[in-house]
């Protein structure tokens, strides 16, 4: 995907949380540290453009609730912003790329120590399948089938694929 | 950081490692503002509390870290154990280990007691105050507070107050403060100073009213009332008035300047009791934010697996 892509997946994406949840009322987007969070802004830039609003926007960093920290180091966290009690809020969880959704998985569980959202949803840049846990994505900027020896890069100038050296 | 098996004494740090410590910390306060306080990051692993000491702070402070961090915790107080019986320290710490523990938060009246205890077990220690020794956790709890204030400690100058010789805190505070840069001076009678400081990197002098205005820390010690035995001054009084943060000291400090105190405090002892009070004195934040480090401390030593760090760059 180039960059004109990518900016084109994140207005369509605006447009459909918005078409989903009637506007923004209550609606809170939430990007996953760290690749989720620049991809956050640019949905909430966008939303608000659109609409008028202002949405809150925060930031999660679930790697303290992951299932798998006995198995690879954690180096450090990266902060955690949530705005507004989620309590009775739509929280729109933002990630650049969905792959096995362990990451979303730990997201929800620590979502919950905030408060208890009314609904939360799930918007990603790139699905590229793999799914190990039964986690399905609501607004998905691009399916892009891999293979698990791939690697999805999403930054300012696009989407790229690269194999693990 | 490296990876840490223990936490002995401030000098198993380097500068980065506290840096990454108080780092980690800052999450570990926002972690704690949450409505629901608690966070997986150590589940299934247990952490032992063996207090040989009296200890109300640090001991509910290791407790509620552990807690947040979703680790168990097993507490044992002497009082109640069978070292009345006659159960040497390493029978007791045999036998806890046995009971497959993870880490170990050890306060213990002899100096130096972490380093044999470390020996005896396959678990983390963390020295939670050793003797007159070393107390590290209150010493991050405490650089993490003054830099929530001052921003970076380069440069920064902090007089360290009163009852030095038998103080534990002077003594992990003195290295740590050093370590970020700050200068260190150790103010107090000659009776209350250790026999020599040779090789500690601190300044000495004698007089607080010298230091006061200059200063951009200044931490009170607790008078040890209880380790007192041979009237290294004159009175409690007297200490004061030549020792103490008195009020009229308290306002010659520069208006940025920080009041500090590990608690529990004698007031009109050490300080007067209306400056403890006063907004730059942050001796309450000195303990909300001994939680937040001991989670930073708990998590870095048995659930960060920094080790795996090392062996993947050692492979690579």
């Amino acid at each position: 995907m180039s960059a004109s892509d990518v900016t084109r997946a994140i207005r369509r994406m605006a447009h459909e949380i918005l078409e989903r949840n009637f506007g923004c009322v209550d609606v809170v987007i939430v990007g996953l540290q760290t690749g989720g969070v620049g991809l956050a802004e640019r949905l909430v830039d966008d939303i608000n453009e659109i609409e008028g609003t202002e949405v809150p926007l925060g930031s999660l960093d679930a790697t303290m609730h992951r299932d798998d920290f006995d198995l690879r180091p954690i180096t450090s966290e990266a902060a955690t912003t949530i705005p507004v009690d989620p309590t009775g809020k739509i929280i729109v969880l933002v990630d650049d790329v969905l792959y096995t959704g362990r990451t979303v998985r730990a997201a929800l569980d620590a979502i919950h120590s905030y408060g208890r959202p009314k609904a939360i949803q799930l918007a990603v840049m790139v699905d590229r399948g793999h799914r190990e846990l039964p986690i399905r994505p609501d607004f998905v900027g691009k399916n892009l089938p891999t293979r698990r020896a791939e690697m999805v890069d999403v930054n300012n100038d696009g989407v790229d694929l690269g194999e693990i050296s | 950081m490296k990876a840490l098996r223990h936490l002995l004494s401030m000098d198993d740090l380097d500068r980065d490692d506290i840096e990454y410590l108080l780092d980690l910390t800052e999450r570990y306060v926002e972690v704690s503002e949450r409505k629901i306080p608690r966070i997986p990051a150590l589940r299934g692993k247990t952490v032992a509390l063996v207090f040989f000491e009296d200890s109300t702070r640090t001991r509910v402070s290791f407790a509620t870290a552990a807690g947040r961090l979703s680790a168990d915790t097993l507490g044992f107080d002497v009082g109640r154990s069978s070292v009345n019986k006659g159960e040497s320290l390493r029978d007791t710490i045999e036998t806890i280990s046995a009971m497959g523990i993870h880490c170990i938060v050890l306060r213990h009246f002899g100096a130096g007691a972490p380093w044999r205890v470390r020996e005896w077990t396959d678990a983390s220690i963390v020295n939670g105050g050793d003797g007159r020794n070393q107390h590290p956790t209150q010493s991050l709890a405490d650089l993490f507070t003054a830099r929530q204030h001052l921003g970076d400690l380069d440069g920064r100058r902090i007089a360290i107050v009163g009852d030095i010789k038998n103080s534990r805190v002077a003594r992990s505070n003195a290295i740590g403060f050093s370590k970020m840069g700050a200068e260190v001076i150790f103010v107090a009678p000659r009776t209350l100073l250790p026999a020599s400081l040779e090789g500690w990197p601190v300044k000495v002098t004698h007089n607080l009213d010298e230091v006061i205005e200059s200063i951009d820390v200044c931490y009170l010690l607790r008078m040890q009332l209880e380790r007192q035995n041979d009237a290294a001054v004159p009175t409690l009084r007297e200490f004061h008035h030549e020792f103490g943060l008195t009020t009229a000291r308290a306002d010659r400090l520069r208006d940025d300047a920080l009041i500090m105190h590990p608690g529990p405090m004698n007031r009109d002892v050490e300080i007067a009791g209306v400056v403890a009070d006063r907004p730059n004195a942050v001796i309450t934040e000195q303990v909300s934010n001994g939680v937040a480090v001991r989670m930073a401390v708990l998590f870095v030593l048995i659930g960060s697996r920094l080790d795996l760090v090392e062996e993947q760059s050692a492979v690579a």
